[in-house]
C-alpha cells in the first residue's frame, strides 16, 4: 500500500529529514501561495518550483520517480476539470489548474515524504493548531492501517462465504453490506473504549503528554527563510520576465 | 499474617444490559505469589481484572495495597498494579515504541529525561531496546506483548495483572514471555486458557465459573479436577 | 469531492480558511467537553473507521457501487462537535498523507464537509429524530449532507471562475443528486444495523442539544443557498473582478480581499427574489429527501 512507502520514506536519516518539521511547513506554504496566486509566468514558475522540490528530494535521498507518480494521484481528478474547462471553452484555465494542483500536491509529498507524521503534527501545533485536534489527527492514522485491514478482512470473510461480488442492486447484498458496516463500526467503537483503559490504566488523567520537544535552531531558522525567500525571489523576478 | 497485595470480598457487578458477570467474588493476592486464573469464556475473569484498578466499579470490597478501589484512590492504586490487556494494538496507541513505553511515566508527571530514562530500561527488561524508535504497527505480535509489558513496567507497579497474554504467541514465544515473566520481582495475576504457561509459572490456580471462584488449589490440582486440558486421546475414545 | 490546491481563486480559499479556523476551534471545544483529551482516541478511531468504510462496497446497480461518505453517521453516532472533529482530522490525513484535498484548500475542504456537510446532516435528525418520522431523517440528513458538501464544492469552483457550460453542469447535479440519495440509503442502513447489534449506538437528538448548533445547521443550509446563487449570479467570479479592476490593482486580487467587498458589486437588482427562489428550491429539495425517506423507509418496515 503506498501509505506504508511513505512512512517508510520519512523516517530516512539525511540532513533533510532532520531539520525541524516546521522549518519545512513554512516554505511549504510560501511555495503554496505563490503557486496559488500565480497568474502570469505561471509556466516558468512551475518549473523553478519543480528544481527546488526535486533538489529537495535528491537531498533527502527519496526516489524522485517513485515521488512523481505518487503525486500524480491528483491528476484523473484534475484532468477531468480540465477537460470540462477546456470543453467550456477556457483551455488556459484548465492548464492552470492541472500544474498547480500537481506541482502543489509534489511539495506537500516532498515535506510528508521527509517528516514522520506525529513530528509533522506536533510542528502544526506550535503553529497554533489546536492540539486535541491534532491528537485526533495522530489516532486516526495510527489506526487506519489497523482499521482497514479489519475491513479488508472483513470482505474477505464475506467472498468466502459466497457473497459474490455482485454490482447489480440487490436488497440483501446492500443489507449485508450495511450489516458488514456496523460490524465494523461496533468493533472501532469497542477498540476505542480498549485504548482509552489502557490509557486510564497507565495513569491518564485529563491530557496526553508527549515526549518529543521540537528544537528550532540556527540552521531550521537559516534554511526556512533562505528556501521562502528564494520562492518569492523566483516568483517576483519570473513574473517581471514573462 | 501478611497484609494481602490484593483482597477482594463479595465482589458483584452487573452489565448495562443486567447480565451479571460477577455474583460474589472472593479473592486474594499475596507478596511474591504468581496466580493463574482459569476457568470458560464468559465466566468472569476479564471482568474481575477490571476491577482490580477501578476500570469497573461493582459492589462488594476491593483493597489493593491497603486502600479500597474508590475514586480517591485510583490515580495512587494505577500506580500499584498494571494491567496488561489481551489486544496489545489497542494497549500500544503512541506512534512509537519509545513514547508509548514513556507514556505512564510522562503521565505521572516525570521530566521528559526521566521518562526516557525509565523507559529504556523498561524495554530493556523485556528485551525490545533495539525497537524504541519503530512504530507498534509494525512489529511481530510477540514483539508487541513484549512492548505492551514494558509500558506497564515503565510505571513500576507492585503488582502485575496479564489478560491472556499468551494469545497470538508461537510456542517459542510464549516460552519467552514465561522465561522474562518469571525473572520479574513483582506479584502477578495471569488470566490464561494456556495449561502449560500457568504450570511454568503459577504458585496458584483460581477457577472462575459462571461469575463465580468455584475452586482454588494448585495449577496441576485445579486442572485435574476440572478436567481443564485438553486432551486429545480422551477426545479420541470419546468419539 | 475533495478540492485540490491550484481550483480556487485566493480570495475564495483564503476567506474559507480563515472561515475554518475559529468554527474548528469551537467544535474542538465543545467535541472535548471539560478539557480533557479522553474522547481523542474515541474520534480517532472512528476516524479511522470512516477510512476503512471506504473498502466495503454497496452494490448500487448499472455495475456501480458506492461507499459511505460518513459525516451524517458520525453525528449521529458521536455528536455534531464531535463529527465535525473527526471529519476534519479525516480531511486532513486526506490532504497530507493521500494528495487527496489541497492544502491552502483545506479551510474550503473542511467548511463544506466537516462543518456544514455535518451540520446538514445533523440537522433533520436533530429536528425529528424521535419518533414516527426518526427513518425519514436520518435518510435526509444523509442525503442533505453529501448534498450540502457538493453543492458548497460547486459553488466555490464556480465563484473561482471556473468555467463549466450548462450541460456539464446539469449532468453533475444529476449525479451529485444519486450519490446523496445512495449516501442516505448507506446510512439508514448502517444505522439500522447498528441498533441491531446494540441498541445504544446512536444518540439520541436530545443528547447534547443546543440552540447554538441547531441555528448553525440552519445557517449551513442557508449559506450553501447563498453559495449557489452567489455563484450562478456571477459566473466569472473573481475572473470578472480582477478584469475589472485593472491590472494596475491586480495585486489586490492577490492578497486575500475579503468577500464582503464585491458581493455589494454583484448583486443585481432583483436579488431578494432570487435569494428567495433559491431557498425556496433548496426547501424543496429537503422536502424532497425527506418524502423519499418517508418512502424508503415505509418499504423497509414492511
Amino acid at each position: 500500500m503506498h501509505h506504508i512507502v511513505l512512512d517508510r520514506w520519512s523516517r530516512g536519516g539525511t540532513a533533510f529529514h532532520q531539520l525541524d518539521p516546521r522549518a519545512k511547513i513554512v516554505p511549504l506554504l510560501v511555495l503554496l501561495i505563490a503557486l496559488a496566486t500565480a497568474q502570469r509566468g505561471l509556466a516558468a514558475f512551475s518549473c523553478a518550483a519543480l528544481a527546488l522540490i526535486v533538489a529537495a528530494l535528491l537531498t533527502a535521498r527519496i526516489p524522485i520517480a517513485a515521488a512523481f507518480a505518487r503525486a500524480a494521484i491528483v491528476l484523473p481528478f484534475t484532468l477531468v476539470f480540465a477537460l470540462t474547462c477546456w470543453l467550456s471553452g477556457d483551455l488556459a484555465r484548465g492548464e492552470a489548474m492541472a500544474v498547480k494542483s500537481y506541482v502543489s500536491a509534489l511539495a506537500v509529498l516532498t515535506v510528508v515524504a521527509t517528516t514522520p507524521l506525529p513530528s509533522l503534527l506536533r510542528g502544526l501545533e506550535l503553529l497554533r493548531i489546536p492540539s486535541f485536534l491534532l491528537t485526533v489527527t495522530q489516532f486516526v492514522y495510527r489506526y487506519l492501517f489497523v482499521i482497514s485491514e479489519e475491513g479488508q478482512h472483513m470482505s474477505k470473510a464475506a467472498a468466502a462465504r459466497g457473497a459474490a461480488e455482485r454490482h447489480w442492486f440487490s436488497p440483501s447484498a446492500f443489507r449485508a453490506a450495511a450489516g458488514a458496516l456496523g460490524v465494523l463500526f461496533a468493533r472501532s467503537y469497542g477498540r476505542a473504549a480498549g485504548i482509552h483503559d489502557a490509557m486510564l490504566a497507565r495513569g491518564f488523567h485529563g491530557h496526553i503528554h508527549t515526549l518529543s520537544r521540537l528544537r528550532f535552531r540556527a540552521r531550521d531558522a537559516a534554511f526556512a527563510s533562505a528556501v521562502s525567500l528564494a520562492v518569492v525571489a523566483l516568483r517576483l523576478a519570473l513574473e517581471r520576465i514573462a | 499474617m501478611k497484609r494481602p497485595l490484593i483482597e477482594v470480598t463479595n465482589l458483584r457487578f452487573s452489565y448495562g444490559d443486567g447480565r451479571a458477570a460477577l455474583k460474589g467474588v472472593d479473592f486474594r493476592l499475596d507478596e511474591g505469589e504468581c496466580v493463574a486464573l482459569l476457568g470458560p469464556n464468559g465466566s468472569g475473569k476479564t471482568t474481575f481484572v477490571a476491577h482490580l484498578n477501578g476500570l469497573l466499579q461493582g459492589e462488594g470490597a476491593i483493597e489493593v495495597c491497603g486502600m479500597p478501589v474508590a475514586r480517591r484512590n485510583l490515580a495512587a492504586i494505577r500506580r500499584k498494579i498494571g494491567i496488561v490487556f489481551q489486544d496489545s494494538e489497542s494497549q500500544l496507541f503512541m506512534p512509537t515504541v519509545l513514547e508509548d513505553v514513556a507514556f505512564g511515566p510522562l503521565q505521572r508527571g516525570l521530566s521528559r529525561e526521566q521518562a526516557v530514562d525509565r523507559a529504556m530500561a523498561a524495554l530493556k527488561t523485556v528485551g525490545m531496546e533495539d525497537a524504541a524508535g519503530r512504530a507498534p504497527y509494525h512489529l511481530s505480535a510477540g514483539e508487541q506483548k513484549r512492548v505492551a509489558i514494558a509500558g506497564v513496567l515503565a510505571t513500576e507497579p507492585e503488582i502485575l495483572a496479564l489478560d491472556e497474554p499468551t494469545t497470538f504467541l508461537d510456542p517459542p514465544g510464549q516460552r519467552a514471555l514465561a522465561e522474562l515473566l518469571l525473572a520479574l520481582p513483582q506479584a502477578k495475576i495471569v488470566v490464561t486458557h494456556n495449561i502449560p504457561f500457568a504450570l511454568a509459572l503459577c504458585s496458584r490456580a483460581v477457577f472462575f465459573e459462571g461469575g463465580l471462584v468455584s475452586a482454588e488449589g494448585s495449577v496441576a490440582d485445579v486442572v485435574r479436577r476440572f478436567a481443564w486440558q485438553f486432551d486429545l486421546k480422551a477426545a479420541q475414545s470419546r468419539g | 469531492m475533495h478540492i485540490p490546491d491550484g481550483f480556487l481563486a485566493t480570495p475564495v480559499w483564503a476567506a474559507l480558511d480563515i472561515a475554518a479556523a475559529p468554527a474548528v476551534g469551537y467544535m474542538a471545544r465543545r467535541a472535548q467537553r471539560g478539557f480533557d483529551d479522553a474522547k481523542a482516541p474515541l474520534l480517532g478511531v472512528m476516524g479511522a473507521f470512516v477510512f476503512a468504510a471506504q473498502m466495503i462496497n454497496f452494490p448500487v446497480g448499472v455495475g456501480a457501487s458506492d461507499h459511505l461518505v460518513g459525516g451524517a453517521l458520525l453525528a449521529y453516532t458521536l455528536g455534531p462537535a464531535a463529527a465535525s472533529v473527526t471529519m476534519t482530522a479525516i480531511l486532513a490525513i486526506q490532504a497530507l498523507v493521500f494528495q487527496d484535498g489541497g492544502i491552502l484548500a483545506l479551510g474550503a475542504n473542511t467548511v463544506n464537509m466537516a462543518i456544514l456537510g455535518v451540520l446538514a446532516g445533523y440537522l433533520p435528525f436533530y429536528l425529528w429524530g424521535q419518533g414516527r418520522g426518526r427513518k425519514a431523517a436520518i435518510f435526509a440528513g444523509g442525503a442533505l449532507s453529501a448534498l450540502v458538501c457538493a453543492v458548497m464544492a460547486v459553488s466555490e469552483l464556480l465563484l473561482s471562475g471556473v468555467r463549466v457550460s450548462m450541460s456539464i453542469l446539469s449532468v453533475s447535479a444529476a449525479v451529485f443528486l444519486v450519490s446523496a440519495i445512495l449516501e442516505g440509503a448507506i446510512t439508514l442502513a448502517v444505522i439500522e444495523a447498528l441498533e441491531n447489534i446494540q441498541p445504544g449506538f446512536v444518540k439520541k437528538p436530545g443528547e447534547g442539544r443546543s440552540f447554538a448548533l441547531g441555528a448553525a445547521a440552519l445557517a449551513a443550509l442557508v449559506l450553501s443557498t447563498v453559495g449557489v446563487l452567489f455563484a450562478s449570479t456571477a459566473p466569472d467570479g473573481l475572473a470578472w473582478l480582477s478584469e475589472k479592476a485593472g491590472v494596475s490593482s491586480r495585486a489586490k486580487s492577490l492578497v486575500a480581499t475579503p468577500l464582503a467587498d464585491y458581493q455589494a458589486q454583484f448583486l443585481p437588482a432583483g436579488w431578494h427574489a432570487k435569494a428567495l427562489a433559491g431557498l425556496a428550491g433548496l426547501a424543496a429539495v429537503y422536502a424532497a429527501c425527506i418524502a423519499i425517506g418517508r418512502l424508503v423507509a415505509r418499504k423497509r418496515s414492511a
